[in-house]
């Protein structure tokens, strides 16, 4: 990951020097000529970067390992030490093994559950919360920007203390219990945040583009779908990062609304990390979050892609 | 209420078949070792009957986490079949709501009330002369559990009393051991405390105080000796530095630490480890100074449904958790004592036997669940934490505080 | 897309001037496409606060209803030494984890938005622990964190014997040692929205500023930041949403110990709603917390929304 070549290049790309103060210099930010490679700037990214990545990778590289050890061996002690033998037994436990009460399937038994709850609530908060962005920041009208703010107080309010009156809510609609209410749920509570996100986003997008458009007889959906959309394909992977990330790692509504056939995986997960059989088994711990983590980040790593294609994007404007 | 009424529709063209099979789903959260092995017990001698299946909704974390989602599923209209709560004055507020199912028709076709002892028991499932739950288990809390090699490798006799144990622990210590096991979650603390509360300062000074809420007793001579010798257990835990109360029983199992002040639910964790009750570890109940037992516990509730048969499968289980081979398959697993009289438990070890004995002498206290509101529990958890963590609070102050919070206790 | 090519004119189209309409039906599409981000705002947000605060002037316990105890919760809440400790641990670990997640979510951003190579992984290096569960980031830290299995016993090893680095186990520096975590949880998003926003930033106005002789760290401080306002709004209220609610890290790091000296205002909402089963005093503090986000947020939301239009 962090391995010195790759630093090295990427240190010859980036003319730092330049943050670090020295004023004078004119070069433009994003030169690509390489530079002196061991210049103090180079060595300040170097130490930078390092120190960072360390920071960052420090609790995985502890997770993977213990998950990789056997007891025994954990209770040794040292925590950043590689295991002597390496076993994958907690994975296979954490994942197909691992009982909760009476049900020993470990986390295989709520994967395709969490699949269905996080398909359509990403699609549907998402979609609700751009087009919700898109009128606020462009088709204001009276009243919006009041409904916006508090929207965004909503966003501080601790979520568990509307628990009961949604549970309310969502009997009288008929929904409690299923998946689409529970759909309803996370579509709510990602509200507030991804309206905000998309409304400052398309605020920032040039006006004249939106001008030109209207004098050209566009209405709302068009504009959205074939102006504002292909330009906004970062926010729409920051969007999708918080509500996958959120979804995904939801405990409380998807155990609070939904009944047991429909219980996400992370259900799962808590019950393995939260209950002790005697001894902690961490490296079944360890194993079990990160391979609950798994999907989220398949998804950063695919977006990876996405956030490059929108800075092409992003680049025709010039 | 749409749906429930067609739903009821539905189950009334099929009701006319007798005894249908129920998928009975029931929450709980016993998921730690012992108790899930106990658990099992009752899932087992639900699906041996071979018309209802025991469907286990484990949620870990404990009661903290398992009760916004039992309440929600039963506000949400959407319960549960069955769900485990500790007894006492929780439920009333469903019973109240008549969100409950009323068990008073198989309780008394029964006869739950000659088999249930102590009867308090019962007292605590009933509202209003209806019974809405079936106890289970009796837990008692007064319980401090040693481990017999920690002592023999520091050279000391294992001791049979508060006294002595406070009298070796600088030993102890020096021994390289923890002389006290506590684990950081509030509870725990409030829980020893209570414990070295009705055993050195006696029951009568206790009862005044959790029971009458009397303020004036916990500025009393009995409860002064209690906090002094709780700032002294608070010396003894420095270094236990865990969480859950089940590692801090493992730290007991494993020798690393002289004592824990738990509840007889630590027997199981004993028990799966392999310990045998009098060689490997000792207990003394009551702190071996005042013998008595509490007679909490864990019992079931049935959430109102509007399906019949459901109804009745509910009522099956009920009778089915009280009986007698069920009531000893899973209390031998889970280290508790059951809750009627007319059972025999076959080989039971030292310890049980002990609280037996103590629990047909009638040396019994009711458990502070059932004098003490979750509300006033959680204030008490709250200033126990403060105090074993701490040692800025002097034992005085702590006296202050929880004379205030019971003076202001409902 | 031939649209601006000068910088003032960018920086100026970032406040759109509101369009009123005239009438009740002009947008009409629009209208009917914010329903449901109206509907979610009336119902759900001032629906449930508004339960929220009636509520807790009841003396709701394990189900809410409807018997008034007037002020009786408040003055329980306010005499209450642990939620005194609460507000306090908030406000020291909401200031600085502001501060340390806007400094390095923009710093990284910047570092990364220099046509780097690698950015992928890098990027992805910052971002992954978002998407690890708090309770184990929570355990992970504790065990780092922990004086005999973690840093301190390393260091040590290493033969500097006197190295003492236990924020878990100290009452005093224990809220530190959760900012530890939170940051390393938190700052990857922040840093992908920062350079969500720099993406944004047209190519222009590098060039133009390159032409004008300005410093890069001037073109970023004088430039970009002032451009990026609308994503430091976004950060700041993603933060700050995040610590109000903190609650997750915190029971599963230190369980709000040692000795209830990292207990926060979140958990106190939840015990007090559902271990002490007090419903009321659950939503009083909760009313409390909202009515200080209001304070801080209204005088925010006049000067954004309300007030005289910029641009």
């Amino acid at each position: 990951m962090a391995d010195p070549a790759s630093l090295n290049t990427l240190a010859a790309l980036d003319p730092v020097h330049e943050r670090t103060g020295s004023v004078g210099d004119m070069t433009g930010p994003r030169g690509r000529r390489p530079r002196r490679a061991f210049s103090r700037a180079n060595i300040f990214l170097y130490g930078t970067l390092i120190l960072v990545s360390v920071y960052y990778l420090l609790p995985l590289w502890v997770m993977v390992m213990t998950s990789l050890k056997g007891m025994p061996e954990i209770r040794m002690g040292n925590i950043f030490a590689p295991p002597m033998e390496v076993t994958f037994q907690p994975w296979v436990k954490a994942w197909a093994e691992a009982c909760t009460g009476l049900n020993c399937e470990g986390l295989s038994r709520g994967f395709w559950n969490s699949v269905r709850i996080l398909v359509p609530s990403v699609i549907v908060s998402i979609a609700v919360a751009s087009v919700s962005g898109y009128a606020l920041a462009r088709w204001r009208f009276k009243g919006s920007e009041t409904f916006f703010a508090i929207l965004l107080i909503g966003a501080f309010i601790p979520y568990q203390v509307m628990l009961y009156p949604i549970v309310i809510l969502l009997r009288e609609l008929g929904l409690y219990g299923s998946l689409w209410g529970l759909v309803l749920v996370h579509t709510i509570f990602g509200m507030p945040i991804n309206v905000l996100l998309f409304r400052n986003y398309f605020a920032a997008m040039p006006e004249e583009l939106f001008k030109a458009a209207r004098v050209d007889g566009a209405g709302f959906w068009r504009i959205f779908l074939q102006i504002m959309l292909p330009m906004s394909l970062p926010i729409f992977v920051v969007s999708m990062i918080i509500q996958v990330t959120g979804i995904w790692n939801d405990f409380l509504f998807g155990v609070v609304y939904t009944r047991p056939e429909n219980y996400p995986m992370t259900v799962q997960l808590n019950n393995i990390v939260n209950s002790v059989q005697g001894v902690k088994e961490y490296n079944v711990n360890m194993a079990a979050t990160l391979l609950t983590g798994l999907v989220p980040l398949i998804v950063y790593f695919a977006s990876g892609k996405l956030f490059v294609r929108g800075i092409a994007a992003g680049a025709v404007k010039g | 209420m749409k749906l429930t009424t067609s739903l009821l529709g539905a189950t009334a063209l099929c009701a006319a078949t007798a005894a249908h099979a129920v998928d009975l789903e029931v929450t709980h959260w016993w998921t730690s070792g012992g108790e899930a092995n106990a658990v099992a017990k009752f899932a087992e001698a639900l699906n041996a009957t071979g018309t209802h299946t025991w469907v286990d909704g484990a949620i870990a974390g404990g009661g903290d986490t398992a009760r916004p989602i039992m309440i929600s599923r039963i506000l949400g209209g959407d319960p549960m079949d069955a769900f485990q709560f500790n007894h006492g004055r929780q439920a009333e507020e469903l019973i109240e709501a008549g969100l409950l199912l009323d068990l008073t028709d198989v309780a008394e076709a029964n006869g739950w009330k000659d088999l249930v002892n102590p009867s308090d028991l019962l007292d605590a499932c009933t509202y209003e002369g209806r019974i809405y739950c079936v106890p289970v288990n009796i837990h008692s809390w007064q319980w401090m559990w040693l481990s017999n090699k920690a002592y023999e490798d520091a050279g000391l006799a294992v001791p049979t009393n508060w006294q002595e144990f406070v009298d070796t622990a600088d030993e102890l210590r020096a021994a390289g051991k923890i002389p006290l096991a506590l684990g950081g979650q509030p509870w725990q603390s409030g829980g020893a405390f209570q414990v070295m509360a009705v055993a050195l300062a006696g029951e009568e000074a206790w009862l005044k105080v959790y029971r009458d809420k009397d303020a004036e007793a916990v500025m009393g001579p009995e409860f002064t000796s209690v906090f002094e010798a709780a700032a002294q257990a608070r010396e003894f835990a420095q270094g236990s530095n865990v969480q859950d109360w089940n590692q801090a029983t493992n730290l007991v199992i494993t020798d690393q630490a002289g004592a824990q002040i738990m509840g007889d639910w630590a027997q199981g964790e004993f028990a799966l480890a392999g310990e045998v009750a009098g060689t490997d570890y000792t207990c003394l109940p009551g702190l071996g100074v005042t013998e008595v037992i509490s007679t909490g516990g864990d019992a079931f509730y049935f959430p109102a449904q509007d399906d019949p048969e459901v109804t009745q499968a509910q009522k099956d289980l009920a009778q089915l958790l009280i009986s007698p081979e069920v009531q000893v398959s899973f209390n031998a697993a889970k280290g508790s004592l059951p809750v009627r009289g007319d059972v025999n438990l076959e080989d039971v070890n030292d310890c049980t036997r002990k609280g037996l004995d103590i629990l047909a002498a009638g040396n019994i206290v009711p458990a502070t669940e059932q004098l003490l509101s979750p509300d006033t529990a959680q204030q008490i958890n709250d200033l126990m934490t403060e105090f074993w963590a701490s040692t800025d609070m002097s034992a005085a102050d702590a006296q202050q505080r929880f004379s205030d919070i019971i003076a202001n206790a409902d | 897309m031939a649209t601006t090519h000068e910088a003032s004119a960018i920086a100026e189209s970032r406040a759109a001037p509101a369009r009123r309409p005239m009438r009740l039906f002009r947008n009409l599409s629009a209208k009917i496409a914010s329903l449901p981000m109206v509907l979610v705002a009336v119902v759900i947000f001032v629906g449930c606060t508004v339960w929220t605060v009636v509520h807790s002037f009841t003396n709701s316990r394990l189900l809410p209803k409807l018997e008034w105890d007037g002020l009786s919760q408040y003055e329980r809440l306010w005499s209450t030494p642990r939620w005194y400790v609460s507000i306090e641990n908030l406000a020291i670990f909401g200031i600085l984890s502001m501060i340390f997640t806007l400094a390095i979510g923009f710093v990284l951003a910047a570092l990364l938005d220099r046509k780097i190579r690698g950015e992928d992984v890098i990027r992805t290096i910052i971002l992954y622990p978002f998407a690890l569960s708090f309770v184990v980031t929570g355990l992970v830290w504790q065990w780092i964190l922990n004086p005999e299995l973690g840093l301190q016993s390393v260091v040590r090893s290493w033969g500097w014997q006197s190295f003492t680095f236990d924020p878990l186990y100290d009452a005093d520096i224990v809220i530190y040692g959760i900012l530890i975590a939170a940051l390393w949880q938190g700052t990857g998003l922040i840093m992908c929205i920062m350079l969500a926003g720099l993406r944004g930033v047209d190519e222009e106005i590098w060039k133009a500023a390159k032409i004008d002789g300005i410093p890069t760290w001037k073109t970023y401080t004088h430039v970009i930041i002032p451009m990026m306002r609308p994503v430091f709004v976004t950060s700041l209220v993603l933060i700050a949403s995040g610590i109000v609610k903190v609650y997750d890290l915190v029971i599963a790091q230190t369980g709000g110990g040692p000795g209830g000296s990292s207990e926060v205002p979140a958990k106190y909402v939840m015990d007090s709603m559902f271990a002490a089963q007090n419903l009321g005093q659950g939503f009083a503090a909760s009313t409390m917390m909202l009515l200080s986000v209001i304070i801080i947020l209204i005088p925010w939301a006049y000067l954004e929304f309300g007030g005289k239009k910029r641009g």
